[in-house]
């Protein structure tokens, strides 16, 4: 058998999460308008300003189109066809009164929130569709003055904090989604380290989309007092249906002054089926501001779901002598088309950022690797590393590098690497001669290949993520 | 240990080996030496293998089974190893790793249970020695960025952990100084075992005054035009192959 024969033969792969709970929700109406938002507010309870901020949102959200530049084909989005309100009936008011439904669906996930989170030592800020259903660990984090908590709930009780910040690094007017999530969000984490408090554990949140016709548009909101650290990871995944969902959720981080904040994503939301077919649209607005002096933001990447993904997880590097890092790794199988990238924006004296996007195209998927590096007039000596890889697999994909760069100090120092792959046959005969399957032998190289990025991901996600690249390319052999 | 029988193999159509019969008995080590565009390569690729031949005519019976209508990783697991001409770049996937999950694949064929990594680092050390290959270059990406000296002791590295029936060593001397060559060769004396069968492909009979073989046929054409004794491979380096191609060689 060819290899070609080889690749068709075996792209065939189930996705392990695509399972539906069944349990009653309280939904709105589909459709989006002035009354729907006032009704989420209202479920919510939540103060008037809040509101008002989201009306504005919406207003200019009517005004806005979707933006086209990305190298991706969407099947148009009706918005007025989305409920963009689903909570589970019953509000859970600890663990043991969450609906052993949903707990179950956690734990096929992975998660079993009791022990898991105990032994492995994180903290999980579970969303399940718009509510966030369990947060452990809260009391040990609170010891030490550490917020961790729904944003729900950190708008009733730290409204201060919510109202100076939210919005502050992604603007409502920013973009399309960023748009439509301020005037909709449901839920989020909402995470507040205080200053010099080292975060003595990973906190995790995991997302799920379950309710179907439901878009799901979280919201989260870091912030990292002076010298404080924090490392956080959220985990994605969605069941499987024939529609296409919608995800556009938006991240803002904050680092001050000697802050660290380590953002890391495994994302395996649906990704279609194999003649790309359903699928989660993750049109997200990710971004940090390092506001402070010396202070480092650094998102690490696992994109290996959504049948369509757009997403610039991007730094502000404001603070001098601040740092932004991007380590990507994204991989597009069957229909899946991913433009993704970052934006390192430097402002501030001294400022460094690394960008390492490792790129795997499978099938007939489609990848973009899309990155700005902006040097501002007060940047000086600046830095810039940006390493772009794309590894291939089989024909019928396809893989573009579009780096932008623009410099207005000329002290600055940007270095640009970019390859372009594909699996040898000489590679998988070389393995397989050693004694190796081929399925192995490629799980073996695409490790290798995406070693770079993984090192960077906190220890026991490091081994999931692994897993997952092993679980998203079952039968790309080639 | 091998029979090959009346050996035709095609690439793209064309016809590459004509008819090889070979006899390798346990504990021999056989030459084939022979003109570039003679076979030697296709006859490795072919014994291992690779895609993109098509036999079509013969057969060849390893260790008692039929080896042709095996995967590679299950001719590897049954014994076979070969010893690359241009050994393959694997970047981030570190040696010692990549040993590890060959020799469990083949260690759990046999029904054996897994080497763990204080065991197989015990049995990477000592092996390494053989060849001299310095613990840095054993932790590192599979031959990334190794000199060409280097990739074929690793080579020899791999064969001394995997611990084949049969290894075929494809040009191993291509691309070596005098002293990697002694170096490499003296590895794989150390390595010769009654239970052991080789074949050494080579041009030159340069490597063959390091491991001395048994046996020495000459491959021209896709077909053995004459097997000897070690004189034969002296012979051959003095006269040429002039006397089997009909033309001179440089």
């Amino acid at each position: 058998m060819s290899s070609t024969e080889q690749i068709q033969d075996r792209l065939k792969q189930d996705y392990d999460a695509g399972f539906v709970t069944d349990i009653e929700q309280d939904f709105a109406p589909p459709g989006l308008s002035e009354d729907i938002i006032r009704f989420i507010s209202a479920k919510k309870e939540e103060p008037d300003w809040l509101l008002e901020y989201r009306l504005k949102a919406y207003r200019l959200w009517t005004t806005m189109t979707e933006p086209t530049w990305a190298k991706v084909k969407v099947a148009s989005v009706d918005y007025q066809k989305i409920s963009y309100y689903a909570a589970p009936k019953e509000g859970p008011k600890s663990l043991d009164e969450v609906d052993p439904e949903i707990l179950e669906t956690f734990e096929k996930l992975g998660i079993p929130l009791h022990e898991r989170a105990a032994l492995a030592g994180v903290a999980v800020d579970a969303v399940f569709d718009s509510v966030s259903v369990a947060t452990t660990f809260k009391g040990k984090l609170g010891e030490m003055g550490v917020i961790f908590c729904s944003f729900s709930e950190a708008v009733a009780e730290h409204p201060e904090l919510i109202k100076k910040y939210l919005g502050s690094v992604v603007p409502s007017t920013d973009n399309f989604y960023a748009a439509l999530n301020a005037a909709v969000f449901t839920d989020g984490s909402f995470v507040y380290i205080p200053k010099g408090v080292k975060c003595p554990m990973e906190l995790s949140t995991y997302f799920r989309i379950n309710a179907a016709n439901t878009g799901q548009f979280e919201r989260t909101l870091i912030i990292a007092d002076e010298g404080s650290h924090v490392s956080y990871l959220e985990g994605c995944t969605a069941p499987m249906r024939d529609e296409n969902q919608l995800h556009a959720a938006v991240v803002e981080l904050v680092a001050h002054k000697d802050a660290e904040i380590k953002y890391s994503t495994v994302q395996n939301w649906y990704p279609g089926n194999k003649d790309g077919v359903g699928g989660i649209y993750n049109f997200v607005t990710k971004r940090g501001l390092c506001e402070g002096e010396r202070s480092k933001i650094s998102w690490t990447q696992v994109e290996t779901g959504s049948s369509i993904t757009w997403k610039y997880p991007s730094c502000i590097l404001k603070g001098d002598y601040s740092v932004g890092e991007f380590f990507s790794v994204a991989i597009s199988n069957n229909y899946q088309q991913a433009d993704t990238g970052t934006k390192m924006i430097h402002l501030g004296k001294g400022t460094k950022s690394t960008i390492v996007s490792k790129g795997i195209t499978a099938g007939h998927g489609q990848q973009t690797y899309r990155g700005q590096v902006r040097i501002g007039k007060n940047a000086d000596n600046a830095r810039n590393y940006t390493q772009c890889d794309s590894l291939l697999l089989g024909d019928s994909c396809g893989a573009h590098t579009i780096p932008y760069v623009e410099v207005k100090n000329k002290s600055a120092t940007l270095e640009h690497e970019a390859t372009t792959s594909k699996i040898g046959e000489d590679q998988l005969f070389y393995c397989r001669q050693r004694g190796l399957s081929e399925e192995d032998a490629v799980n073996l190289i695409v490790n290798g290949f995406c070693k770079e990025v993984l090192k960077e991901l906190p220890m026991e996600f490091a081994v999931e993520a692994q897993k997952l690249l092993e679980v998203s390319l079952e039968g790309a052999v080639g | 240990m091998l029979s090959i029988k009346n050996l035709h193999a095609t690439a793209d159509g064309k016809s590459i080996l004509k008819g090889i019969n070979l006899e390798i008995p346990a504990g021999e080590v056989h030459a084939i030496m022979g003109p570039n565009g003679s076979g030697k390569s296709t006859l490795s690729h072919v014994l291992a293998g690779r895609d993109g031949y098509e036999i079509t005519e013969g057969e060849v019976i390893f260790d008692g089974d039929s080896l042709l209508d095996k995967k590679p990783e299950d001719r590897a697991r049954a014994g076979v190893f070969l010893a690359f001409q241009y050994p393959v770049e694997l970047p981030g996937v570190s040696n010692v790793y990549f040993l590890k999950a060959a020799l469990n694949a083949i260690r759990k064929s046999r029904g054996e249970d897994p080497l763990d990594a204080m065991d197989f680092m015990k049995l990477a050390r000592e092996k390494a020695k053989l060849v001299e290959l310095d613990e840095g270059l054993v932790k590192r990406a599979v031959n990334a960025g190794f000199s060409g000296g280097e990739k074929k002791r690793n080579e020899i590295f791999q064969m001394a952990m995997l611990e084949p029936k049969l290894a075929i060593l494809d040009e191993t001397d291509s691309g070596l100084d005098i002293d990697a060559l002694a170096t490499v060769s003296k590895g794989v004396n150390a390595l010769r075992d009654k239970a052991r069968s080789m074949l050494i492909i080579t041009h030159y009979q340069r490597l063959l005054d390091y491991i001395v073989p048994d046996v020495v046929h000459v491959l021209v054409n896709g077909q053995i035009a004459r097997t000897g004794d070690k004189e034969l491979a002296k012979e051959l380096e003095s006269k040429g192959y002039a006397d089997y191609t009909g033309r001179a060689v440089s």
